[in-house]
């Protein structure tokens, strides 16, 4: 990439200490965000899809801890900087929007004066010019007679208005990136694609990077300019959208790609992948993912295998690796 | 809002009613008060008088009638043991309870809540399980021990504080005071620890539950990823949303406070409405008695009334609730 990625993740690796030894939730996760780039992160629960989020905005939960690797905003490595440094990024320069728009604002304080506040916690303005940024801002993400509706309190707007209070609030200081932690899932149907179609024209007008954590496969297909599969912690492939969910390369990928049901589709049945994804305390020898590959050979269950390039894209797999390349099928 | 008011204070007056037949209805089983007030020489004839003119002979539903009345114009009649009114009986208790109710109360919640917020947030640190296990010492010790305990340290052995009364008080208008004087203000750190400590530690586990649950939520969160510091995000965002159960408990507390002081009140002598009303039960003093219930009821009435009015304030989620119904 010939510009400076807006977001960097070198080797991530997020651990928990725990009486019956340290669990590792992120492990040797590293991947980019182009300034204007939206990548999706898709996976099961417990992959460690919003970990690296948390992880990435600083806010891990104790005992939970960063144990390795580097993130780096624009060129300025965060993942070391002290409590207040941070503070100053958090909603500065990384935005961040939550799952459930009706818990993610303080139901005791009217909306306006949760965007004001962030603003000024900021950028250096008066109350009254902030409160004309918050305006702009509503107006920006649709809310209709912003002008009026600042001075509502939370409960008074529906689900998918708030979700867009979420977003002007996470964009109010113009951040270099927002991490947007299943953002629709607990939206209607109907409202998740403008909030998504919002998401994604903001962030393209002003170039902001997003990280899109998601399970929802359609909203990536959608969305994502890139996707990185998560599997127990690590990448298990990441590569352009249309790479990745028409050709995948990780016989997980597939999987997951398979048991989306789709209009034109001619199968009555989804695929499914057999098993579960093992427990962090129980993480297989060799490729984690070994136990339910159907491809499953020798060297998954000895071998760890790291990423590998294969078309524009990269696998852990040995199935794509060189020379075994004859292995697949 | 004007309805939801108007509601309450309905609701209110259907309460103190109950009260009050509670109180005229039970106090006519305490015994004959005839008894109490006169000498084993006293004829029967003059016992029949003074029954006739206190009202004890009328139907009792026309005595009822007469002491809600009466009740209703803040009058409780004369009382039997020392034959003045009990509204001046009263008046000259109230502030001597009151003080030491109010005094305990801000010491209870002015200690209590900073301890819950600290214990809250710094949830390992020693300071944290120190302020749990004196918490826990006022939970489980009865006030009457307390008062004793504090009595021999800071009285008989440090010398250094009175163990009983009210100190000097300055009379201002038809209240008394102890705050203004050095005496009146000794005599008041005693009691007023005794009564408050239990209330103090059950502020400090109060708000400390609710901290902990209410520092787990999204909000929460979000405001720290929004990038607000310690002190908006713990005192602005997360210690205003304990503030409904904290109001709550408080209120009743309060109540409580003003209405069992009797047990601190005898440990410490003190002056005021609950050791008169120990003296009364034992002269079974009807009207006062009965005073003594309506008017701690009422106070607990006046206060729930002024929670609730607080919620509306703080939470706005209530105020629509208010408006719905």
């Amino acid at each position: 990439m010939p510009e400076t990625p807006a977001l960097s993740v070198r080797n991530l690796r997020v651990e928990f200490p725990t009486r019956r030894g340290t669990l590792v939730a992120v492990d040797d996760v590293s991947f980019d965000i182009a300034p204007g780039e939206v990548l999706g992160i898709v996976g099961e629960s417990g992959a460690g899809k919003s970990l690296t989020g948390t992880a990435i905005i600083g806010l891990l939960e104790p005992p939970g801890r960063v144990a390795g690797g580097e993130i780096v905003l624009n060129g300025q490595r965060i993942d070391n900087l002290p409590r207040e440094a941070m503070r100053h990024i958090r909603g500065k320069r990384i935005g961040m929007v939550f799952q459930d728009p009706l818990t993610s604002l303080n139901p005791l304080y009217r909306v306006g004066e949760q965007i004001i506040e962030t603003i000024r916690a900021h950028l250096p303005m008066s109350e009254r010019e902030a409160r004309a940024r918050a305006i702009e801002l509503l107006i920006e993400v649709g809310i209709q007679g912003a002008e009026r509706r600042i001075d509502g309190y939370p409960h008074e707007f529906s689900g998918g208005m708030r979700q867009r209070v979420v977003l002007a609030l996470a964009l109010c200081a113009e951040p270099d990136l927002i991490i947007a932690d299943e953002p629709t899932t607990a939206l209607d149907v109907s409202i998740q694609a403008q909030i998504i179609q919002l998401l994604k024209r903001l962030c393209q007008e002003r170039g902001t990077a997003v990280m899109l954590i998601t399970h929802d496969m359609g909203v990536i297909a959608e969305t994502a300019n890139r996707v990185a599969v998560m599997y127990a912690g690590r990448i298990a492939e990441i590569g352009p959208v249309r790479e990745v969910i028409k050709s995948a390369h990780h016989p997980y990928t597939r999987g997951l790609m398979g048991s989306i049901p789709s209009i034109e589709g001619t199968n009555d049945r989804l695929t499914q992948i057999p098993g579960s994804m093992p427990r962090l305390t129980a993480i297989p020898k060799g490729c984690a993912f070994n136990p339910r590959c159907p491809h499953a050979f020798d060297r998954c269950r000895r071998e760890r295998p790291d990423l590998m390039p294969v078309d524009h894209s990269l696998a852990a797999c040995w199935l794509v690796a060189p020379q075994s390349a004859e292995a697949r099928s | 809002m004007l309805a939801f008011t108007i509601r309450r204070l309905f609701e209110a007056a259907i309460v103190m009613l109950t009260v009050a037949l509670m109180a005229f209805v039970l106090f006519r089983f305490v015994g004959d008060p005839i008894n109490q007030m006169v000498g084993q020489d006293t004829s029967l004839a003059e016992r029949e008088e003074l029954r006739e003119r206190l009202g004890l002979n009328d139907p009792v539903l026309v005595q009822f009638g007469r002491f809600i009345w009466n009740a209703a114009r803040y009058d409780f009649g004369i009382s039997y043991q020392v034959k003045r009114p009990v509204t001046s009986l009263i008046a000259e208790r109230f502030p001597a309870t009151f003080e030491l109710a109010l005094t305990a109360a801000f010491f209870a919640i002015l200690l209590g809540i900073p301890m819950g917020v600290y214990t809250g947030i710094h949830r390992d640190s020693w300071l944290s399980k120190l302020f749990l296990s004196v918490s826990l010492i006022g939970i489980s010790l009865p006030t009457f021990l307390i008062g004793i305990l504090l009595i021999y340290v800071f009285a008989v052995q440090l010398g250094v504080l009175p163990s009983f009364g009210r100190g000097e008080v300055v009379r201002i208008g038809g209240w008394t005071t102890g705050l203004l004087t050095a005496s009146g203000l000794k005599a008041l750190i005693l009691p007023a620890i005794t009564l408050g400590l239990f209330q103090m530690t059950l502020v400090t586990r109060l708000v400390r539950s609710q901290m902990l649950e209410v520092l787990r939520t999204d909000y929460i969160k979000f405001a720290r990823a929004r990038g607000l510091g310690d002190r908006a995000v713990n005192f602005g965002h997360a210690l205003k949303n304990t503030l409904i159960p904290v109001i709550t408990i408080i209120g009743l507390q309060l109540g409580a406070i003003i209405a069992f002081a009797i047990i601190t009140e005898t440990v410490f002598q003190w002056p005021g409405m609950g050791l008169m009303f120990i003296q009364a039960v034992q002269n079974a003093d009807i009207p006062v008695m009965s005073a003594y219930l309506l008017l701690v009821a009422f106070l607990f009435v006046l206060i729930n009334l002024i929670v609730d009015l607080l919620y509306v304030w703080i939470d706005p989620r209530v105020r629509i609730y208010g408006r719905e119904a």
